[in-house]
This record gives structure tokens, C-alpha cells and sequence, in this order.
């Protein structure tokens, strides 16, 4: 059973119609007990840094996610804020991230021709043989929707990039911990692919 | 590749799709869910849902709408229509919808743009913003294009922006309806002042109009209604999207 986190951010409806159109088991909760049983483990976020820390800081979860997530190394993928939760820190707020991914995430720059949020569909490139995009090919768009982006210590983490004006990480990856900057339940047949990918790795 | 995003905007009332003209004469076209899931069915980059009721009526959302919309389309949803606070954008966020449009809102509060930008994040926050031209210029008009408020639109889409507004949705209510292009002069001198993406909305008739739109104009994306649904025979709704030609041809 996946569990999609229920701290109450992010659009937990769209990812388990997503993951159960793909087939897998999946539910939203934020039961410790299903937590502790779970196969692989997904971070919603949509929302701004510092709420969504407080939210999740505040269910008491963290604790068992680390456990399950760095002891038990069960897989988990990060969306969008969900992702950037798991470095360190954020320009956004004043709350230390997870600290999970040594990363920092940092404003997008505006700049001439760049309009900030980045709204809309891009391609991911430079995931080759991550199983996580298995059967994504270069003209496969997702959907982005932010204002910030992660910045990786490690570039060997960056799984995946993708260029709005620069280039920045559209994934990243330790390990069993993933991340996707793009919301890959609103992105239609490659987002069903890519999360049918994580669901078959649980 | 293609970044410009094409964005059928439903608009809705009393649980039925209507079309209007200049924001007038509404008729009404069929039901929005159903219509939903046809422009999913279309993979479409965007749906933009206006509830125009619970705008001009200053009603709260229908949540169990906007879920049912939510539940058939897995396109990025915006939703607007009689949003006032921070807990009905949460209560909308929450059902299924990426971001959400202050408009009336937005005039008569601007704090709650930054407050809502801070909580939730820009990336969430829409301002839309309807315009009427008259001989004296530009006028921002809200409640469905019946309270006029004195402000220039250049003028509130930067203040919003300084809010924290993410996108700015704006509308030519004079072009809205009418197939005849959209408002280019208004598009381009908001999308000159701004650095968030302007959605371009009112007026579209062709794919030429919407190419005119970012080509010219600076848009973003661009919003249509009137031009992506039809009363089919027998009342049914049909929609239409542009093939991926077409969609290449915008931008």
C-alpha cells in the first residue's frame, strides 16, 4: 500500500486518483499505523515553505517518515514542495526543510523573457536509466508550477533537468528518496506513467 | 517546444455552463462536468472555472462542484467565483484545484492577496482582472462587468503583483463573446508592466487571434469560451481544442 501524506497540503485527491488509475493501492492518511505498514510513501505540497513545514511538523509524522524513509529505506517521492521540503532550508521561509537531500532551495530569478512562477508544461531531460522515468521520452511534457527550485550540494543527485530560461533540477534523487518539481498528477499520460513507475518500485 | 498554455474557461452558473457576450446575454450551453471531462479527454494544458453566480452574488464556492470538475479532469484546474478569504481558498485548494482567481476579492481587500500569497504561495494566486474601455481609457469593472471601481488595470496588476498575485487573468469584457481578437493594446501594456505571466482572455475567434495575442501582446497563455464550446444538436455541448498544429501555431 502506498500512502499519500495527509498533513493537509497539497492536492492529495488528484495524486491517489493518478496512482489508482495506474493500478496501484494507495490511500491518503496520516495514520501512524498505515505509515509504519506502508510500501512507499508520497510528499504532496502545494502550498508556500513555512506553512507547509508547521502542517507536517505538527501531525507528529516526522519522526516515523524519517525512520521508515533513512532506516528502512522505503521509497518515497517528494512533489513539488514536497520535494523542496526535503533539503534543508528555503528562500520562501525561515523554517529548516528535513534535511533528507543535502539541498537548499532557492527564488527563481526573473529575468527578461523569464516570467516568475514558472506556469506551465516543460520536458525533463537527463533521467536516463532512472527507473522512476521508465518509458518517459524527451517530448514528454509535465507541469510545472513554482517560484522557487532546488539546488542540489551534490549534482549526482539532480535526476532529472529541465530549462525555463537556465537550466534547474526537475528531479532529484538519493537513493529510495525521490523528487519531482513538476505535479506529475496533473500531467496527464506521462504523469500516469511516472507514477505507475513509483508505484511498481514500492 | 510549446510553452505558451491554451485555456478553455468555463463559465459557470447554478450548475449549468453558460456562454455570454460582453458578459451579457447568457445562454446557457450545458453541463460543466460533462464538458470537464470532454476537454480532459483532449489532454488540455489548463481549464479555468468561473462560477459567475457565486461571483456577482458574493456566494461562497460550491465545493462539491468544483470536486465533481475535479474528479473528471485531470488538467491543472484554476477556479474563481466569490472567493473572500483564506479559508475558502484553502476549502478550494484542498478539493483539487492548483490555483485560484480573486477578482472583486482583490479589489475591495488587497491584503488578502498577500496574505493568501504567503500561506499558500504565489503560485496559487490568481488575480483576475475584467476591463471595460471607454473614451476616457481602461477601467477595471467587477461583478460580472456591473461595479465600476475607478482603476486603471496597469495600475491594480502591479499593485497585485507587489501583493504577491503569481498570474494575472485578464479579460476584455468588450471583446468577450465576440470572436473578434482580443483586446492586443490592453494585453501588451499589462504584460509590459508585469513580471508574472498574463493570461490573455476575451475576444479569441482563431488560432491567428491567439498567436496575435503572445506574439504581440506578450501573453502567457491565453483563455478562451466562447471559441472552445458550442451547442451541439439535440442541445448537447461539444468542445473543441486545437490539434497539436494548431496549438504549435499559437506559440
Amino acid at each position: 500500500m502506498i500512502i499519500v501524506i495527509d498533513y493537509g497540503v497539497g492536492n492529495v485527491g488528484s495524486i491517489r486518483r493518478m496512482l489508482r488509475r495506474g493500478g496501484a493501492a494507495v490511500t491518503v492518511s496520516a495514520d501512524p499505523e498505515l505509515i509504519d505498514r506502508a510500501n512507499g510513501l508520497v510528499l504532496p505540497g502545494v502550498g508556500a515553505f513555512d506553512d507547509a513545514m508547521a502542517r507536517l511538523k505538527a501531525t507528529g509524522l516526522i519522526p516515523l517518515i524519517q525512520r521508515r524513509v533513512l532506516e528502512e529505506s522505503i521509497p518515497l517521492l517528494g512533489i513539488c514542495l514536497g520535494m523542496q521540503m526535503l533539503g534543508r532550508r528555503s528562500d520562501e521561509g525561515s523554517m529548516a526543510g528535513l534535511g533528507w537531500i543535502d539541498a537548499e532551495t532557492v527564488a527563481l530569478k526573473v529575468e527578461p523573457r523569464r516570467r516568475v512562477p514558472h506556469i506551465g508544461w516543460n520536458t525533463v531531460t537527463g533521467h536516463n536509466g532512472n527507473p522512476l522515468f521508465a518509458k518517459v521520452s524527451p517530448d514528454d511534457r509535465f507541469y510545472f508550477l513554482h517560484s522557487f527550485e532546488m539546488r542540489c550540494d551534490d549534482s549526482s543527485e539532480v535526476a532529472a533537468r529541465s530549462v525555463y530560461g537556465d537550466a534547474f533540477a526537475s528531479a532529484i534523487r538519493r537513493g529510495n528518496i525521490h523528487g519531482v518539481q513538476f505535479h506529475p498528477e496533473k500531467s496527464h499520460g506521462a504523469g500516469l506513467r511516472l507514477l505507475s513507475n513509483f508505484a511498481r518500485a514500492t | 517546444m510549446r510553452s505558451i498554455r491554451v485555456i478553455p474557461c468555463l463559465l459557470w452558473r447554478d450548475g449549468g455552463l453558460l456562454k455570454t457576450v460582453r458578459f451579457d446575454a447568457p445562454t446557457y450551453v450545458g453541463d460543466p462536468i460533462n464538458t470537464a471531462r470532454l476537454f480532459n479527454d483532449k489532454e488540455v494544458d489548463e481549464l479555468i472555472l468561473l462560477d459567475i453566480a457565486a461571483s456577482v452574488q458574493e456566494q461562497g464556492p460550491d465545493r462539491s462542484a468544483i470536486a465533481e470538475v475535479a474528479d473528471e479532469c485531470f488538467a491543472p484546474l484554476c477556479y474563481g467565483g466569490g472567493i473572500r478569504s483564506l479559508e475558502d481558498i484553502h476549502d478550494v485548494l484542498e478539493v483539487g484545484v492548483e490555483k485560484i482567481a480573486l477578482n472583486a476579492r482583490a479589489v475591495e481587500l488587497p491584503e488578502l492577496v498577500a496574505d493568501a500569497a504567503a500561506r499558500f504561495g504565489s503560485q496559487s494566486i490568481v488575480v483576475s482582472i475584467d476591463v471595460r474601455t471607454s473614451p476616457a481609457g481602461y477601467e477595471v469593472i467587477t461583478h460580472g462587468g456591473t461595479r465600476r471601481t475607478g482603476l486603471n488595470p496597469v495600475e491594480h496588476a502591479r499593485a497585485m503583483e507587489a501583493r504577491g498575485a503569481g498570474e494575472i487573468l485578464l479579460t476584455a469584457i468588450d471583446r468577450e463573446g465576440t470572436g473578434s481578437g482580443y483586446d492586443i493594446d490592453l494585453i501588451s501594456r499589462v504584460t509590459a508592466a508585469v513580471n508574472v505571466p498574463v493570461i490573455a482572455h476575451g475576444g479569441a475567434g482563431s488560432i491567428d487571434h491567439m498567436s496575435a495575442a503572445v506574439r504581440h501582446g506578450g501573453a502567457s497563455a491565453v483563455a478562451a469560451g466562447s471559441f472552445f464550446v458550442f451547442i451541439g444538436r439535440h442541445r448537447a455541448v461539444l468542445v473543441t481544442y486545437p490539434d497539436q498544429a494548431g496549438l504549435d501555431r499559437i506559440g
